[in-house]
């Protein structure tokens, strides 16, 4: 019995000495590069979304229609440049800069649509495309509706 | 009765070595503007193949390396004995779909990354023992299909990791015979399944180089040879990160290999094709040993080498469930026929 503690002990610390050289060997990844790239691109997009804000507002939009009218202009143009394979270039230098945005979140709907549609439209488009976004609808919604018991109760 | 081919605990030394008699590289846009493009037989214009899926075009480049394999061996498909072959598809549907359309008696193999290599160690067996007079060895990979299996949508946002590696899309073939003109198999280490706890999936090199190092250093235990004994040594898909993991942990053994060791998914694509650490799957020891490494064995820029195929044993599922990866290794050694005979 002795013997059989002893065995997964010395595998641990095989273990964590191998953990230690992997970390010393792999490369860093260029964190500067990536930080300046995600707050540039992630910033880019606000901007172009405060400026469709304020083209829409001036259209004579009141300022909810407005807002969702922005919000459907950045999906429509991340979906387009998706679906022509762009996006996916793009968001290489952009990391989260493009991810967080709700530009990232039509992407994250798009490429499983697109990727999935040879398995056929139900079980392919329909049940995958939400793989990825399908997490943050479930979470988002749960939260909204804690937030508004929450008000509901104590306001 | 005591197993007379068998050297040591894990290898095996064929008495009667049997030969690679025909090799075919088959291989997507991408590697064939590598910098080994020119040494496939077959480079596609790009990934679809004519087809209207990923995977029915992974299939038909398996289908084409196995063809072509078995002509340059100036065979026919009914000669050929038994087919082994595999991929990185659930179910093998690569592998298992290319077997129904050419119609040989057929062992469906998985050994993730070193099938092509497993492939060889047990080709070369059969032939060998005298079981089959012709045996065919195929693996496939491909970009786009293993990229929807195992990580995300290609067209998804993500920022790849530096450590991550590029599937290589690209199947290769070969027939192994009792006589011929090509390089012959002489050893054969059969590899134990490796785990030093990594977890991360977007670091197979770092996962897999254990299990390499445990083959080549038992591979120099049992067969009392050494690294100089070797013009290279060869890892099937490690890239940058796992192949200086490699060395370090050969390195502790005892055995420095520096000087005559590479990895096919260093060689396969240049820094510049932005891979990161470098190539993966089953693809990428199947074509750079059937395309590059046999033309320079041929040649007689390297006389005998000692190639690792290694394999990743993760799937999605244990990935989501946290568990590390195992990783696996199995060495072949290639000699040519010249340095046999002396």
């Amino acid at each position: 019995m002795e013997q059989d503690r002893a065995v997964p002990s010395a595998h641990e610390t095989q273990k964590k000495i191998y953990s230690q050289m992997v970390a010393r060997t792999k490369p860093k990844p260029p964190l500067a590069r990536n930080v300046t790239g995600a707050f540039f691109f992630g910033g880019a997009i606000c901007t172009l979304g405060q400026a469709l804000l304020n083209f829409y507002i001036s259209m004579g939009l009141t300022r909810p229609d407005a807002g969702a009218a922005a919000s459907a202009t950045l999906v429509f143009w991340a979906a387009l440049l998706t679906g022509l394979g762009v996006y996916d270039s793009i968001a290489k230098y952009a990391g989260a800069g493009t991810i967080v945005p709700i530009t990232g979140f039509a992407n994250s709907i798009v490429a499983p649509a697109l990727e999935f549609r040879r398995e056929g439209m139900v079980f392919g488009v329909g049940q995958r495309m939400f793989t990825i976004a399908g997490p943050v609808l479930a979470y988002g919604f749960i939260s909204a509706w804690m937030v508004g018991l929450i008000t509901y109760l104590f306001k | 009765m005591a197993a007379t081919k068998k050297t040591g605990m894990q290898t095996i030394t064929f008495q009667n070595p049997p030969f690679f008699r025909g090799n075919a590289a088959v291989a997507g846009p991408k590697e064939g503007q590598g910098p080994l493009g020119r040494t496939f037989d077959v480079v596609l214009p790009d990934t679809l193949n004519g087809e209207e899926t990923w995977e029915k075009a992974e299939r038909k480049m398996l289908e084409n390396a196995c063809e072509l394999a078995i002509t340059k061996a100036g065979l026919t498909v009914e000669e050929i004995d038994f087919m082994m072959a595999g991929d990185l598809l659930n179910q093998l549907i690569s592998a298992n779909f290319t077997a129904r359309d050419l119609g040989i008696p057929f062992i469906g193999l998985y050994g993730a990354c070193s099938t092509m290599f497993e492939g060889i160690a047990l080709a070369s067996m059969l032939v060998e023992g005298g079981f089959a007079d012709y045996v065919l060895a195929a693996a496939s990979s491909h970009y786009d299909t293993a990229e929807r299996q195992y990580r995300y949508p290609t067209e998804m946002g993500v920022q790849r990791p530096l450590t991550s590696q590029w599937t290589v899309t690209g199947a290769g073939a070969a027939v192994i015979g009792c006589e011929g003109k090509g390089p012959a198999i002489t050893h054969v280490t059969i590899g134990k399944v490796i785990d030093l706890g990594i977890k991360d999936p977007s670091d197979m090199g770092s996962a897999m180089a254990p299990a390499a190092a445990d083959t080549v250093i038992q591979h120099f235990k049992d067969t009392g040879r050494s690294p100089s004994d070797y013009d290279l040594i060869i890892t099937g898909d490690l890239a940058a990160v796992g192949r200086a993991l490699t060395e370090q942990l050969v390195k502790q053994a005892g055995y420095d290999i520096s000087k005559n060791y590479t990895d096919c998914g260093i060689l396969i694509y240049d820094p510049v094709q932005d891979t990161h650490a470098g190539g993966s799957g089953c693809g990428c020891s199947a074509v750079v040993l059937n395309g590059y490494l046999m033309g320079e064995i041929r040649t007689g820029k390297y006389r005998r080498v000692l190639g690792v195929g290694t394999g990743a044993l993760l799937s999605p599922i244990s990935s989501f469930q946290g568990e590390s990866i195992p990783g696996i290794g199995h060495a072949v050694v290639i000699e040519s026929t010249a340095s046999l005979r002396k």
